[in-house]
């Protein structure tokens, strides 16, 4: 880790099985559901491309697996295609991490990019507390969240 | 949610949030630097914001890092804001902003 990079770290418990939150961040149809109509597109394996999508399949963001230890643990290399600045700023890698405690799992997202005043951490830090707020309704719930306004 | 809540009624934990959130995964010295309290009395409110889960830590090496982490409040936002208009709530709070000239 080098006092250049920019990190970022989100935690949510969630009342399910390790199973069915991996399925949840790993599943097309269901990340439609609580991603804001957003999906991605990936056979989350080490090495194989991933790539994010809006509803029309416009390409938002793209990259690779980097590791994967289902359902335990994911790593994405991920950079934005879609904002130039942002595209700019080359690859962050996130890295996903679900961990069993009693009924309850710990969801951690991190995402790091090595770069600093990072805009496209700016961009992302706005997105994953509503992404995860949503994830959790929709499996305590089976609901998620309407779209924010604006 | 009584967690949160009862973290979040403190002065103290609330500026740590706000050293955290203007500059994230700092160690406990680091938070500790400006502040004109035991490292003890720092380490104790900081349990209690990891406990309310709006803190999150990670070891790096040596170090053990802090970061904020909003998922909890975010929760409560959609809790109780979530359904009306987002962006006039927001307008309110620039316009707030705005006529008081904090900083944000």
């Amino acid at each position: 880790m080098t006092a250049t990079t920019e990190k970022y770290v989100y935690v949510t418990y969630i009342r399910t099985t390790p199973q069915k939150l991996w399925d949840a961040l790993t599943q097309k149809e269901f990340q439609k559901k609580y991603w804001f109509d957003m999906y991605q597109d990936c056979d989350w394996k080490a090495g194989a491309k991933w790539s994010m999508h809006r509803a029309n399949g416009d390409v938002t963001d793209a990259g690779e697996i980097v590791e994967v230890e289902a359902p335990r643990r994911a790593v994405i290399r991920w950079r934005n295609e879609f904002r130039p600045e942002l595209t700019a700023e080359g690859y962050a890698t996130c890295t996903y991490e679900i961990a069993q405690e009693g009924e309850l799992c710990k969801l951690t997202v991190l995402h790091e990019i090595a770069a600093t005043h990072s805009k496209f951490i700016e961009a992302v830090s706005g997105g994953w507390p509503k992404i995860l707020s949503s994830l959790k309704t929709l499996l305590e719930t089976g609901a998620a969240l309407p779209r924010p306004a604006g | 949610m009584d967690l949160v809540f009862k973290a979040l009624a403190d002065e103290t934990r609330r500026a740590l949030l706000d050293r955290l959130h203007a500059h994230n995964g700092q160690t406990l010295n680091a938070l500790c630097g400006e502040l004109d309290m035991t490292r003890q009395a720092v380490a104790k409110h900081l349990a209690i914001l990891e406990e309310a889960n709006l803190i999150a830590t990670r070891r790096e090496g040596r170090e053990k890092l802090h970061f904020i982490n909003p998922v909890p409040i975010n929760e409560i936002a959609e809790r109780w804001i979530g359904k009306f208009e987002r962006h006039r709530v927001r307008a309110l709070a620039d316009l707030k902003r705005n006529l008081e000239k904090e900083e944000p």
